[in-house]
């Protein structure tokens, strides 16, 4: 259904439920697109698109239910993630999945942070993602409504729950195509009681790999592990970390295990490479980096990729890419997340068949000009069967087509 | 059991069944179409073997362009299809239809590739649970999700029914253990969704299929995280004398920061039936007792375990005792695991509930529970997913006696109405398929079940995957996508704007 593309001209911002429903309700009857929005903290992420009206989540929020002993927590669509976030902290809890703040990236300073919503329905995650999962794996449930202007509740407030389909997690990472979220339930987690980070210096980005995957294929619980090749590594904790690349090993829990475990990593890799640690406060500033790819924070719209590939997979991408593109690059989980800064042309071909050629994955253009993000489509491109299917499942939310028109692929 | 009523069979299928039978051979050759009644037997009913139903025709196709084959076929053909695994399902998943092809994906049973430095497994959907641990152990990894019908259920099963286990709460459900899978859709199509990589682009189909009951797809490869072993895993037995003192010493572990890796309650009567099967060692003069399981590095079972039982102390814990040696731990367990047969040990039938609850609801449902048990005359025994708060009361009832079947059906609805009354749901982790179907209406409101439908007609717009589950009614998907709001229809809302 065609879209009449003009300037925006309403903003609702919504107090509650029944106020979101009208304003979706109101654009369903008037065949009019809108742009979903929280905080516009991710604002610049997307198939640029443009859309009639605009509503506005900020106005919809505040935690409606926190059981710290039930591990669970309900806020409304648009509460701030900081808030959520400094709460939890008082009782000594946290979001496991860590989400990672965009904001420095796209030199939205301007903007807060996100909104506890947008958490889920852009699927954020962090350096723990290999072992703790994304904001998909901890949500329990959601209240929405559809492109049809309809409420629609799913899932519960319980962790163990089969009750349906998981629509919780099919709308998660939808980037407001098929529905407005407007309370989400997570599960929440203790936090550990301390931390500390293993650095393994001076390794090429292939021995990482290999020194990654035996940290992480052990018993010794690692929470993350990343590499940072030496042109990054001094960009890092204001230049701390030791000389030479810097593989970071982050282990987490009570204090005689974390020290237990670090022992045992540290004589698995001493022989070969130099060993040294982080501590606590150190460790925690260095992961929140490398989360909010802190080298790439220049103010810049340089083309930045965020690219996931099987973990093994990663330095050999990096390795094809340098022999013919100026880029930069670093590895998260494991080397299965790379955070790509190009020198010059964004090299989408380089990329999307690089990827393909290595077994699969996905990259996404997380950072470019609007007139490059108008040419190269922002988010990997579906094979034909399953665009269809999804296409599909657009249908069935967002039957008009007015829920962030383009954001995600030009037919979603 | 009364079995709840099925879709009418369609257009002329049951009078065409010669017909379809011979073309099903064409695209299955040799063993793999059954049609005998004697050796349809074999398959008709799974984990909740009060309901029976012969299906139309058995297929067990052994590729993916054979499945591919039958579902184009079927869906040509207006023909309705019921996946099928291992059959274990204990709500009805995989009943068959009297004129539904019975898709049985059995010998899809290969290990297709081991991948330790990624740490996945690839593997084929028959291949079972514990088959996937096996076939990794060699180094020390194993796949966390643990159903208790790990050793003969299939992963493929596993998908389609989000299946739990023990330790859920710390290493999550099977949604979050799959990193992709490839399946077939109705119309033929195969598609593959994520892989050894993290997360996709665009929607997240895996995980709407996951958990899907067979509805949507059928899967024909699954990737799987595999994990390495924790260094040490030690369990202990906590007594108390009342199940609201340790339902309390539960919330205060996790309350203090502790996750373990499995907490398990058991009730009075769950107790000594499982002590008279498999003599774990439990004590018999205690009203509840929990297994908690702490795993992780030695220095740190060692410290949470001395936690554990200082907190418990605090509960008024009676009795405690922590396994010595890996033989004793799994004893401690044996008798849990063994909680369900034990109980049918003591009672000619039974019937075995599914809610979540939140864990501080326990002591309320618990005495709900036991009004209800006066009032269907009924016994019931508890066993809990204590970490995650999922309830699985055991109805005892006697089938040859005139009345209790229906009592015991009664009883157990009216349990699950309590679990959803105090914020829980229907099931945990045994499905909806067709037991609880007719209770979603207790769960769900028209507008959220017309949604989940909506879902199934973008795969499935004909209703022709296993029809018959999950959902009360059926709706024709052009009803569905009918919208009853027109241009100009709705004021202009009263919304803060600016």
């Amino acid at each position: 259904m065609a879209v009449a593309m003009t300037k925006t001209s309403q903003t609702f911002r919504p107090d509650n439920e029944d106020q979101l429903r009208d304003a979706v309700a109101w654009a369903v009857s008037e065949e009019t697109s809108v742009e979903v929005l929280g905080h516009g903290s991710k604002r610049a992420i997307g198939n640029p698109f443009e859309a009639a009206n605009r509503i506005d989540l900020s106005g919809l929020a505040g935690v409606t239910l926190y059981e710290p002993e039930e591990l669970v927590l309900t806020a409304r669509a648009g509460t701030a993630l900081d808030e959520i976030e400094a709460l939890l902290a008082e009782n000594g809890q946290e979001l496991q999945f860590e989400p990672m703040d965009y904001r420095p990236l796209l030199s939205g300073t301007d903007c807060g942070r996100g909104t506890i919503g947008a958490v889920l329905a852009t699927n954020l995650s962090g350096p723990r993602r290999l072992k703790a999962g994304a904001a998909r794996d901890h949500v329990l449930g959601i209240r929405a409504v559809t492109g049809r202007g309809e409420i629609i509740k799913s899932g519960g407030r319980v962790v163990k729950n089969v009750t349906g389909y998981d629509l919780s997690r099919g709308l998660s990472g939808s980037w407001g195509t098929l529905a407005i979220f407007s309370e989400v339930t997570f599960k929440v987690l203790p936090r550990a009681e301390t931390e500390t980070t293993l650095v393994v210096s001076g390794l090429n980005d292939a021995d990482a790999a290999h020194v990654m995957a035996m940290a992480m294929g052990s018993s010794a619980e690692v929470a993350s592990a990343a590499h940072l090749p030496e042109s990054v590594r001094g960009r890092f904790i204001d230049g701390s970390l030791p000389a030479g690349p810097a593989t970071v090993l982050r282990l987490e829990g009570v204090a005689q295990s974390v020290d237990y475990r670090a022992g045992n990593l540290t004589r698995m890799f001493e022989a070969h490479s130099p060993v040294s640690t982080l501590d606590a406060d150190m460790s925690r500033a260095l992961w929140r980096e490398i989360r909010d790819v802190k080298p790439f924070c220049d103010g810049t719209e340089r083309a930045v990729w965020r690219v996931s590939v099987a973990p093994g997979a990663g330095h050999q991408l990096v390795a094809g890419l340098r022999l013919r593109a100026g880029v930069d690059a670093y590895y998260d989980w494991q080397g299965g997340l790379l955070w790509l800064r190009m020198e010059a042309d964004p090299e989408v071909d380089l990329v999307r068949k690089g990827i393909r050629a290595l077994g699969g994955g996905h990259a996404t253009l997380v950072r470019a000009s609007d007139a490059m993000r108008r040419e190269i489509p922002v988010f990997e491109p579906a094979d034909p069967a399953l665009a269809a299917l999804s296409r599909r499942l657009k249908e069935q939310f967002d039957p008009q087509f007015i829920f962030n028109p383009g954001r995600l692929a030009a037919d979603l | 059991m009364t079995t709840p009523k099925m879709p009418e069979p369609v257009g002329d299928v049951l009078k065409r069944r010669a017909e379809i039978v011979a073309d099903l051979r064409d695209i299955v050759p040799g063993e793999g179409v059954v049609d005998t009644t004697n050796e349809m037997r074999a398959f008709e009913t799974d984990g909740l073997t009060a309901y029976r139903q012969l299906p139309l025709v058995v297929v067990l196709p052994q590729t993916v362009r054979e499945v591919s084959k039958v579902l184009k076929y079927c869906h040509g053909n207006g023909i309705r299809v019921v996946p099928r695994g291992s059959g274990t399902s204990l709500s009805g998943g995989a009943l068959p239809l009297e004129d539904a092809v019975l898709l049985v994906m059995s010998r899809f049973n290969r290990v297709l590739d081991i991948d330790y430095g990624n740490r996945v497994a690839v593997v084929q959907p028959g291949v079972t649970n514990l088959g996937i641990t096996n076939a990794v152990a060699e180094r020390g990894f194993y796949y966390a999700p643990d159903p208790s019908s790990q050793i003969a259920c299939s992963i493929g099963g596993n998908v389609a029914e989000n299946a739990g286990g023990v330790h859920c709460l710390k290493y999550g459900l099977t949604t979050n253990n799959v990193l992709g899978i490839e399946m077939v859709l109705i119309d033929g199509e195969v598609i593959r969704l994520g892989g050894r990589h993290l997360d996709s682009p665009g929607y997240d189909i895996l995980g709407l299929m996951t958990g899907s009951e067979g509805l949507l797809g059928v899967v024909t490869e699954v990737t799987v995280r595999i994990l390495q072993k924790p260094e040490t895993a030690r369990a202990m037995l906590v007594g108390f004398p009342s199940s609201e003192a340790a339902g309390q010493c539960v919330a205060d572990i996790i309350g203090a920061g502790i996750i373990p890796g499995g907490i398990e309650m058991m009730d009075r009567l769950a107790i000594r039936a499982a002590e008279d099967f498999v003599h774990a060692g439990y004590p018999l003069d205690v009203e509840a007792l929990l297994i908690v399981e702490l795993d992780g590095p030695e220095a740190e079972v060692d410290h949470l375990i001395g936690e554990v039982e200082r907190i418990a102390g605090n509960n008024g814990a009676t009795m405690s005792r922590v396994s010595q040696s890996e033989e004793e731990r799994q004893t401690f367990w044996a008798g849990r695991k063994a909680a369900f047969p034990a109980v049918g040990r003591i009672s000619p039938d039974y019937y075995c509930m599914d809610g979540t609850i939140p864990r501080r609801k326990l002591p309320q449902v618990l005495s709900g529970m036991r009004e209800l048990s006066e009032k269907h005359g009924l016994t019931v025994a508890n066993v809990f997913h204590a970490g995650d708060g999922n309830l699985h009361p055991l109805i005892l009832y006697d089938a040859n006696k005139p009345g209790e079947l229906e009592r015991a059906e009664e009883f157990g609805n009216d349990i699950l109405r309590l679990c959803v009354e105090v914020g829980g749901v229907l099931t945990g982790e045994h499905g909806v398929g067709v037991e609880k179907r007719d209770l979603m209406p207790a769960m769900f409101n028209k507008q959220d079940l017309d949604q989940q439908i909506r879902v199934k007609c973008a795969f499935d717009s004909q209703h022709l995957l296993n029809p018959g589950k999950m959902f009360p009614e059926l709706h024709r998907c052009a009803e569905m996508g009918r919208m009853h709001i027109s241009r100009g229809q709705m004021p202009f809302p009263d919304i803060p704007r600016f």
